[in-house]
């Protein structure tokens, strides 16, 4: 490489988008499976599960995404446990993603208005049935618009994993600076290629958003 | 009127008003005046153009054509001086429209201090005063949504005294509230004017309007239809109002 | 697998770790007040009818909340270099995180601006009140008031997002952290006492908003209902 940006660069730069949207998807997964827990966790009749899953909630909401990347990566490393970047970048959004997943989650189960519970326990259904058949399928409804929202978030957040070395997005244009020594111009075309990935997303959101008719704004880290 | 011909000069007069929304109009020529002193009813059925009529006085609402002249304001111009006219002109609404983040002394302190100048020690005597006059002492320091809406009616009028205005605007001021409360904001109007102080009030409390009203207007598609003193409720000329008081509207 | 921690060896670099605290605490404060100041502007301006001042507010709204706060870093950082500017580290730091916290105020003081009633500017105009004294008094305040919760909880995200700024060897908690850990070989303890001291720095900042919400809303500390 050297020189000019040409069709190389601009390969490999997609090839860096396409991880970036790749282990969103992973968080989104991984962090959508754990997340679910902790909602069912944080509403659940037993005092030390609702304990339990508020103190991981309130340690991972107050810890930096990066720092807890750093502690994935390095952290493990140190111990002993030697894993690879996209490991590493896996694991510690999918934990990090749960927290806020499941705090999401967990207002929309319990916004599902009250009379449906009670109505639900009328029928005398178990608690799973409860849940499954009668909140969840109303609280799914619920959660999709700040679930969209919450989606640009990830993406963005995936920037990280470019700190422990995963070549996504932001370290492939890191690479292509390298070379080039372009820093503003490349980093502007990684914003760009950001913005084209969220902002789609985040229309979605306001649109699903605007439909159910509640104007609730998303908290963001950064 | 002809004993002091010089000083009746009006204190708000309407010529000839028009005001459209889009395709619709909603005055069509209306023409009253109020006294000093003076206390006028606008009634008339719902969409007649009452509380439009009553916005425009206070340019809450522009007009499209005709004179408003309030307290030596040229209100139909496009250069009146808003904050001139607001200090001579109070207004109160339908929904109290407190300010919810202020105790009722803030409420009716801001004002004062922020357009007049006051110094807050006067302005809050100035705030016990008003509310002595409406009856809500004891409220000077609780917040608006601890008050029930009857007291919520009454501390806005206290608000609105606080400014000292030369006339006072009502938009339906109890519909909003149950009978019990509605009675005792009326009595709060009713040593208003027992007061002196000129008032022009939209209502459908026809027993009210009889009681307390030097004049009536009635409104009628835009246009004021029928006027006169209170009795022409007892005794009307046009089918209209002897349709819109025997209606149900005439409360003993 | 040797499971051998040795807390005491990192934690005698306290010093450091304080100060690292010290100037993230120092960069949230800054960007926290210089950004509420430019996301109240973006929200004014997004309500006003100049259809130049309200696009321009939307998009810059937009471009910074669909891009990450890293890549918006870099940007400032090579930005300024490339205009021949040479700013501190620090400076840097906060004008981007400023940048960053400012879209997002914006939108929460959007909402807050939305939810005053029109009754409420026309009884504030009907009393004579100036353009000015309406715009403080009867819709700043109250909406302010009113998503003053939003609006701490987004400055406390803010703080643990200036993290990245580690990324530009501004010296905060994090910088600190990492050169700690490539001195004493022990990442894993050094990130845990991090983690730790960021948790207290957020609940310290949770409590100090709300402290600051009782001295700054009389009528929330009598009634303790939102507005
Ligand atoms: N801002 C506005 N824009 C469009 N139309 C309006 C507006 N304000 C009032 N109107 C219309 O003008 C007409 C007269 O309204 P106005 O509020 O003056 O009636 P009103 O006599 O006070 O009726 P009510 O007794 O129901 O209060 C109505 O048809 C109303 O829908
Ligand atoms: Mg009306």
């Amino acid at each position: 490489m050297g020189g000019h940006l040409n069709i190389n660069h601009l390969m490999f730069l997609g090839q860096g988008a396409l991880w970036t949207i790749g282990l969103s998807v992973i968080a989104l997964i991984g962090g959508g499976i754990v997340g679910f827990v902790i909602a069912l966790a944080r509403i659940s009749p037993l005092k030390s599960v609702r304990l339990a899953s508020a103190t991981y909630v309130q340690l991972v909401q107050g810890t930096p995404l990066l720092v807890i990347l750093f502690l994935g990566y390095f952290g493990l490393a140190a111990i002993g446990l030697k894993v690879s970047p996209l490991t590493a970048a896996s694991a510690s959004l999918t934990l990090y993603v749960a927290a806020y997943l499941g705090e999401i989650w967990r207002g929309c189960i319990q916004s599902v208005p009250k009379p449906q519970w009670e109505a639900a326990e009328g029928l005398a259904l178990s608690r799973t049935q409860r849940m499954s058949k009668v909140i969840l399928p109303q609280a799914i409804r619920i959660a999709t618009p700040p679930t969209v929202g919450f989606m640009v978030q990830i993406i963005k957040n995936t920037s990280l994993a470019s700190v422990v070395g995963f070549v996504e997005l932001m370290r492939s244009g890191q690479i292509v600076n390298n070379s080039l020594f372009e820093p503003f111009a490349i980093y502007a075309i990684i914003a760009v290629t950001y913005f084209a990935m969220c902002y789609p997303l985040s229309l979605f959101s306001q649109r699903l958003e605007r439909r159910m008719g509640r104007g609730r704004s998303n908290l963001a880290p950064a | 009127m002809h004993q002091n011909a010089p000083s009746s000069e009006p204190i708000v007069s309407l010529r000839d008003v028009q005001k459209s929304f889009g395709p619709l109009r909603v005055l069509d020529g209306v023409s009253f005046a109020v006294q000093r002193g003076e206390v006028l009813a606008l009634i008339g059925r719902s969409g007649s153009g009452k509380s439009t009529a009553l916005r425009c006085i206070d340019r809450f609402e522009k007009v499209d054509g005709g004179e408003i002249v309030v307290c030596g304001h040229r209100v139909d111009r496009p250069d009146v001086d808003l904050r001139a006219l607001r200090q001579d002109v109070g207004i109160v609404f339908q929904s109290y429209n407190l300010f919810p983040h202020l105790t009722i002394e803030q409420n009716i302190t801001l004002a004062p201090c922020a357009v007049k100048g006051i110094a807050t020690a006067q302005a809050r005597d100035l705030a016990r005063k008003v509310l002595a006059q409406v009856g809500l002492e004891e409220k000077l320091h609780a917040y608006p949504e601890q008050l029930s809406g009857g007291q919520q009616q009454r501390a806005a009028i206290a608000r609105s005294l606080a400014m000292q205005p030369k006339v006072m605007l009502f938009d339906e001021v109890t519909s909003a509230l149950d009978p019990e409360l509605t009675a005792e904001v009326l009595k709060v109007i009713e040593q208003l004017a027992a007061d002196g102080m000129t008032m022009v009030m939209v209502t459908h409390e026809m027993g009210f309007a009889k009681g307390i009203a030097d004049r009536i207007v009635f409104m009628h598609r835009g246009k004021v239809h029928e006027t006169g003193p209170a009795s022409i409720l007892t005794s009307p000329t046009t089918p209209e109002l002897t349709q819109f008081v025997g209606t149900g509207n005439l409360k003993s | 697998m040797s499971l051998q921690l040795d807390f005491p060896a990192v934690l005698e670099r306290w010093p450091s770790f304080l100060a690292g605290a010290v100037l993230t605490l120092e960069l949230a404060a800054f960007a926290t007040v210089l950004g509420a100041l430019l996301g109240t502007l973006a929200a004014v301006g997004r309500g006003t009818h100049n259809a130049l001042i309200a696009g321009a507010s939307k998009a810059y709204v937009e471009t910074i909340r669909n891009t990450p706060l890293l890549v918006q870093i870099f940007l400032v950082y090579f930005g300024l270099a490339s205009l021949g500017l040479k700013f501190s580290a620090f400076a840097v730091a906060v004008a981007a995180l400023t940048i960053n916290v400012g879209a997002y105020t914006a939108e929460i003081m959007r909402a807050g601006f939305e939810a005053i009633p029109r009754g409420q500017i026309e009884a504030a105009e009907g009393l004579a009140l100036s353009r000015l004294q309406i715009y403080w008094h009867i819709i700043l305040l109250p909406a302010v008031e009113k998503v003053y919760p939003a609006l701490t909880s987004q400055f406390v995200l803010l703080m643990l997002a200036s993290s990245v700024c580690s990324q530009i060897s501004a010296e905060e908690l994090t910088a600190v952290a990492n050169y700690i850990q490539s001195d004493t070989y022990r990442a894993f303890e050094t990130y845990i006492i991090v983690a730790v001291l960021y948790v207290i720095l957020s609940l310290v900042m949770r409590a100090g908003f709300w402290g600051l919400g009782l001295v700054l809303f009389p009528r929330r500390r009598r009634l303790g209902t939102p507005l």
